[in-house]
């Protein structure tokens, strides 16, 4: 198991390094620069070669990315073009909303999706069958911001239940501790700051849930009905167990396999950050800025996030593999 | 019996909620009060830095507003210059050398006094800046302004137009300049031109830009300790939760802050603006978009206008295509375009057909201009002379961006390209994203032939306007017409301000002749405020002073 992980993470380090030059190449490739979005109407071809020659962008990609490469081995990810902040402090202060945000989906996600997709396999053919694959190919289909413009519309503008953007009311003034805003409240005791940064989670943790609900929904649905066909469920029932312990012991544990691997997935994909959902709801995360910061072309940043949600990423997925173990005891990491 | 795993899993989390629960001491001070003496303000973007020495976007411009003061500032709800932290001001008989006289009693955030030291202490300050301190991006608009420092550091700088600070008495303050200059006194308006108090600068190193020259990082004055003489101090910037609070400065020597607090709240898509403040999340916002006007209106919003001090123009290339060399071509383009349909069909109400290339509301704004109506017919005649109705050209625009004088570019480039193309002109689209590909291609390079752009004023000097665009060669324009150089620079050393004015308007009538591009319009840009919330006047520098909101009890 150790010897496992241990290559794994040593698997990063090649993953890595060919990750940074593709990046590099790619983002150095892009038309227009830093500059141009630092001095707006106002720039002059002057001020924009001073600003080029200063952040050292006049000189060859090699050595450019000879720089970044030692500051990498420093653990240095620079700083923001556009905010003057380092890379880390403003990954620290937008990460944990990403992760709030990924927790809250998920959540909802599989705390609906399991059940649903496998009561639908139960009930292959009926209403309730053709309910939740139809509503999941909505939830496939429906664009996630139009999804959040509507929540938003319903349940923050006109019924007034939910906070319509941000992660905490600021008149709150609440303490911050890690970040993790509900777990910050509950640190500090601020039993109301923990409960709002909860609120402000629902409906946009609702509007990035759709997608992932809709996949689960349907790779349960689907494995639980392969499942059911199998050999070993008929000689469970066959040898007299009730349907409880045959539905628990082998219908629901050998079909949570490929569940798990797109959990897996979805989970490393909403990490990287929700894009959409972020500026809808104007939730302070990753995803938000790493798009502000392609409008900035701000190296650091995109390069920064990009290598550090590639690290979360491949985390993501060992964790999810070492889960097989305690879903399926056949299954061996070696 | 042994407990399922769901169990054993909520056992699990709720163990370890309460073993973090009070782990951490809470820094809360008690409840906040009333949250009818809290404004929480909705803005497009984060501020980049709260030392304005440093700051050229509005957002962080905007909190500098409130935190600090200048010698002079703008008229409230004007451009006027007129007294800040000093009273009076005058010129010497050369016009280079300014004294101010300043207010008494003033305090600084920290308590210590402001007087002509500390105003002498901030100049040197930013005349001395060295290293990355004279980086183009950290002290922009010093070197928009000033145009160099004490000791250059690089080729691209000029000969500083500051010179020398020098103390007469507590109050009364001389600054010298190296040459007239129609900036002086209009631009230390700019809130880059701010007091701090030089115990907090020197306290948290404030000029000690540091890093190197690709990876710079600011001291921590500029990030967490902005201390200036205005009616809010700073109080916590919550990157996290993407907002800036300020609180009321009980010592303001003026009239105080009606609201304890004021809370700033970075929402950058214009819609979720618009719902939060529906929902009571906010009680004010700035960039309306022009739809939304009307509709937060009726709803009972206080939405205010602010004067127009920007202008939106067709920029034409004239090395991009060799015929638009062509006056005559020129003056077609002119005429084929139908501005008045534009203006009342695509901006917000108030918004007028520009003349001149800076609106009335600036001095040396000349009516008395030639004026190119719309004109059809007129167009494919001018065209059919100069040879050129076979005319095809690349017209820019930008897609997704709203800036104050232009809402919503790609209807107006619709609309433009229609009448062009009834005008026998082949058009041919050229859509790119504002920043960095957009403003790349339209003022550098040559594969530009028409494009959008345009300016909202830093402060009320003509010059910020026309000479920013025409006084000497842009790539944006492709032209060379030294006759006009010559003529800016002349008025820009002309100390007189009324002849300054007559020289600005028989530039108008040049320029107009000469059309460099077509003045569209200026469009009044709204800024929105709860119903309950009055008090702010709209300004069209946007300094919009929030001291003076409060609720309606």
């Amino acid at each position: 198991m150790i010897r496992f992980i241990v290559r794994r993470l040593l698997q990063l380090i090649p993953t890595l390094f060919g990750l940074s030059i593709l990046l590099f190449i790619w983002l150095r490739r892009l038309p227009g620069g830093p500059e141009t979005a630092i001095l707006g109407e106002r720039g002059t071809p002057e001020m924009r070669a001073a600003i080029r020659q200063n952040l050292g962008l006049d000189e060859p990609i090699l050595i450019q990315y000879g720089r970044f490469v030692r500051r990498m081995i420093r653990l240095d990810l620079g700083t923001s073009i556009s905010t003057k902040r380092e890379v880390t402090t403003e990954f620290i202060q937008r990460f944990p909303g990403t992760v709030e945000l990924t927790i809250t989906a998920m959540v909802i996600a599989i705390g609906i999706g399991i059940p649903l997709g496998y009561l639908a396999a139960r009930r292959r053919g009926r209403f309730l069958d053709h309910a939740s694959v139809g509503g999941s190919l909505i939830g496939i289909c429906i664009p996630v911001f139009f999804l959040a413009y509507i929540l938003k519309a319903i349940f923050s503008e006109n019924l007034g239940w939910f906070p319509s953007s941000g992660r905490q009311d600021p008149t709150l003034g609440a303490t911050r501790i890690t970040n993790f805003f509900v777990l910050d409240g509950l640190m500090t005791r601020e039993w109301d700051a923990a409960a709002d940064a909860l609120w402000h989670l629902i409906l946009p943790g609702l509007a990035l849930a759709s997608i992932p609900l809709a996949i689960i929904v349907r790779i349960t649905r689907a494995s639980v009905l392969e499942v059911l066909n199998e050999d070993f469920v008929r000689t469970a029932e066959a040898k007299g167990l009730t349907e409880n312990v045959v539905r628990r012991r082998h219908v629901l544990r050998n079909a949570m396999l490929p569940v798990a691997t797109s959990i897996g997935l979805l989970t490393g994909g909403l990490l990287s950050g929700a894009v959409l959902t972020e500026t809808v709801f104007a939730f302070s995360g990753i995803g938000a800025f790493l798009a502000e910061a392609i409008d900035h072309r701000d190296y650091p940043v995109l390069m920064g996030f990009i290598m550090i949600i590639a690290i979360v990423y491949v985390l993501v997925n060992l964790i999810v593999d070492l889960s097989y173990s305690l879903i399926d005891p056949r299954v061996r990491v070696r | 019996m042994r407990a399922s795993r769901p169990k054993v899993a909520i056992a699990a989390v709720a163990a370890a909620a309460l073993a973090v629960a009070g782990c951490a001491e809470s820094d809360r001070e008690g409840s906040s009060g009333s949250s009818k003496d809290t404004l929480v303000f909705g803005v497009a973007g984060d501020p980049k830095v709260l030392d304005p020495s440093f700051a050229s976007d509005g957002e962080s411009l905007r909190v500098a507003r409130q935190v600090f003061e200048t010698l002079v500032r703008p008229e409230e709800g004007g451009t006027k210059v007129s007294p800040g932290l000093a009273e009076s001001w005058e010129p010497d008989a050369a016009g280079t050398t300014w004294t101010f006289k300043l207010r008494s009693g003033v305090k600084f955030h920290d308590g210590t006094d402001f007087n002509a030291e500390a105003v002498c202490v901030n100049f040197d300050r930013w005349y001395n800046a060295k290293g990355l301190m004279q980086s183009p991006d950290v002290t922009a608009y010093w070197q928009d302004v000033m145009g160099g420092f004490a000791a250059n550091e690089s080729d691209t700088l000029g000969e500083s137009l500051f010179k020398s600070c020098s103390v007469t008495d507590p109050t009364t303050v001389a600054l010298t300049f190296s040459r007239v200059s129609s900036k002086i006194p209009a631009a230390l308006m700019l809130p880059s031109f701010s007091m701090h108090s030089p115990k907090a600068l020197q306290e948290h190193d404030a000029s000690n830009v540091s890093g190197s020259a690709d990876d710079i990082k600011y001291p921590a004055y500029a990030t967490e300790h902005p201390t200036g003489t205005g009616p809010f101090k700073f109080k916590a910037w919550d990157i996290a939760n993407k907002t800036l609070t300020l609180e009321r400065n009980e010592d303001y020597w003026g009239d105080k802050a009606k609201l304890k607090s004021l809370i700033f709240k970075t929402i950058s898509d214009e819609n979720a603006r618009k719902q939060e403040l529906r929902s009571g999340g906010i009680q004010g916002y700035d960039l309306v978009g022009p739809a939304d006007v009307e509709p937060l209106k009726s709803e009972g919003f206080n939405v205010l206008t602010r004067p127009a001090f920007n202008i939106l123009y067709l920029a034409i290339n004239q090395k991009g295509n060799p015929k638009l060399a062509d006056l005559k071509v020129r003056q077609a383009l002119a005429h084929a375009i139908n501005r008045q349909a534009l203006v009342d069909s695509k901006l917000p109400p108030g918004a007028q057909v520009a003349v001149n290339f800076f609106p009335d509301t600036v001095e040396g704004w000349n009516g008395d201009v030639t004026k190119y109506e719309y004109d059809v017919e007129k167009a494919k005649s001018l065209l059919a002379e100069a040879g050129a109705s076979d005319l095809k050209l690349r017209f820019h625009y930008p897609t997704e961006v709203t800036r104050p004088y232009m809402p919503n570019p790609k209807d107006l480039f619709e609309l433009l390209s229609a009448d062009l193309q009834a005008a026998g002109i082949t058009i041919e689209p050229i859509p790119l994203k504002w920043s960095p590909d957009y403003l790349n291609a339209t003022t550098s390079g040559n594969k530009h032939d028409l494009h959008f752009l345009g300016w909202t004023g830093d402060y009320g000097d003509g010059y910020n306007f026309i000479g920013t665009f025409f006084d000497r060669q842009k790539d944006e324009w492709g032209f060379n017409n030294p006759a006009l150089f010559e003529k800016f620079k002349t008025a820009d050393s002309t100390a007189d301000q009324a002849a300054r004015v007559a020289l600005y308007k028989e530039l108008n009538a040049d320029i107009m002749n000469f059309l460099p591009g077509v003045p569209i319009s200026h469009s009044p840009p709204a800024i929105v405020f709860g119903k309950d919330v009055t008090g702010v006047k709209a300004s069209p520098l946007t300094d919009e002073r929030f001291s003076s909101a409060e609720f309606k009890s």
